[in-house]
């Protein structure tokens, strides 16, 4: 897998300070789980807050050792992590936590033309959701009224600015207005997170928001 | 001035001690050890809550469980690839993310390093890198600083956050990079 398109050292920043909607978190962790360029830069991020928290100290109450060391217990020996790879490891692990399963177990909703989606559950703030889109399918012409991260899981698509493959994530915002086409020969399926509504240019799809969530 | 293992008093701790107390716990369950990271980090892992808006009643009932976490999954602490420092740092932000919305917290999925012995290059590497960074920090202008600061107390939101940090991150990135690709050549 050769990924061109990455995160942004700002979605990094905020993901490494536990700063960001958990929508958006999922799709970093899906991204990174896929990508060991921002898996490494997500740990310089990590450092860089290592280093912001030399510089804060503020006393504790007298006794608070002793109540931490009543608190220790017998350390727990470190799991085998190949554990984790359950049997549905067809997608990266943080998204078989939020589908509950592999691709096989995502319920989806026809949005029509062939399109589907599967709303994800996080709290509010930003919405997730899986999108399947037909080989050669386009989705409608939208623009985007805050951020909307798309991250390719399967196939590809192309909008205005670039090709998308698997692992590759886009980043749109306001500025972009775009009408991503998947390409011929295989359904592009995409993970995409979305902190405001989308602005669909079309009436029909515009009447259908409030109904599909999107 | 704190005690250390050997009750000997330490002075000027640098990383790399902290590195070999963190060992200490993890290999041999060193209460001493745990005792000498606790009057460093503690301290700090209150301040950094309460700087991210947790009250100081909060943030001190945090800051012990930060270290009992620290203490219970000593196991997983790997020198080669962070310092003492940053693993306390992802503990805190874990438990802030916790308390502060309830909400689940997605990680990337977690890699099986294996029984390989750690790199002692990247040991000592990893070891200084907080002391580095915190000096590069201390040579910024104020007020990049403090951007910096607000963006990992949570002030700030990833589309207010500067895309350039003018910090040199660029070799902590590369070392982690090789270390993983090193991995994935091992597991091929």
């Amino acid at each position: 897998m050769s990924i061109r398109h990455h995160l942004s050292d700002p979605l990094l920043i905020a993901y490494a300070a536990g700063n960001l909607p958990e929508a958006f978190g999922l799709v970093v962790a899906t991204h990174i789980s896929m990508c060991d360029t921002c898996r490494a830069q997500l740990a310089a991020f990590e450092a860089l807050g290592g280093a912001v928290i030399e510089g804060e100290a503020v006393a504790l109450a007298d006794g608070a050792l002793a109540a931490a060391m009543a608190r220790l217990e017998v350390p727990e020996v470190a799991k085998p992590l190949a554990m984790l790879k359950l049997k549905h490891n067809d997608l990266p692990a943080p998204l078989l936590d939020y589908i509950g399963g592999g691709l096989a177990e995502v319920k989806w909703r026809s949005l029509g033309m062939g399109v589907r989606q599967a709303i994800l559950p996080t709290t509010k703030g930003a919405t997730a959701r899986l999108l399947y889109i037909p080989a050669g399918q386009a989705v409608p012409d939208h623009g985007h009224c805050g951020t909307e991260l798309t991250l390719v899981l399967r196939g590809a698509f192309r909008d205005a600015t670039d090709r998308f493959g698997p692992g590759d994530v886009e980043i749109a915002t306001e500025e972009l207005e775009h009408t991503p086409v998947a390409e011929a020969g295989e359904a592009c399926i995409c993970l995409a997170a979305t902190d405001a509504p989308l602005r669909f240019s079309a009436l029909i799809p515009r009447l259908l928001q409030p109904l599909f969530r999107i | 001035m704190r005690r250390g293992m050997d009750n000997k008093v330490i002075e000027n701790v640098t990383e790399t001690d902290f590195t070999a107390l963190m060992l200490a716990v993890r290999d041999r369950q060193d209460k001493a050890a745990f005792a000498a990271l606790f009057q460093h980090f503690a301290p700090r892992v209150k301040g950094f809550l309460m700087k991210s808006g947790t009250d100081a009643a909060l943030a001190e009932d945090c800051a012990q469980d930060v270290m009992a976490v620290l203490w219970n999954k000593a196991a997983l602490y790997d020198p080669a690839r962070a310092s003492v420092a940053t693993w306390v740092f992802t503990i805190a932000r874990n438990r802030r993310i916790d308390i502060a919305r309830k909400a689940r917290r997605p990680e990337p999925e977690a890699l099986d390093w294996g029984e390989t012995e750690p790199d002692q290059a990247d040991v000592y590497e990893a070891g200084q890198e907080t002391a580095r960074l915190v000096a590069a920090m201390a040579n910024l202008p104020e007020k990049q600083r403090v951007l910096i600061q607000r963006a990992y107390y949570g002030e700030l939101s990833h589309s207010e956050i500067a895309a350039e940090t003018g910090l040199p991150l660029g070799t902590i990135k590369s070392r982690i990079r090789l270390a993983l690709d090193r991995l994935r050549q091992s597991m091929s």
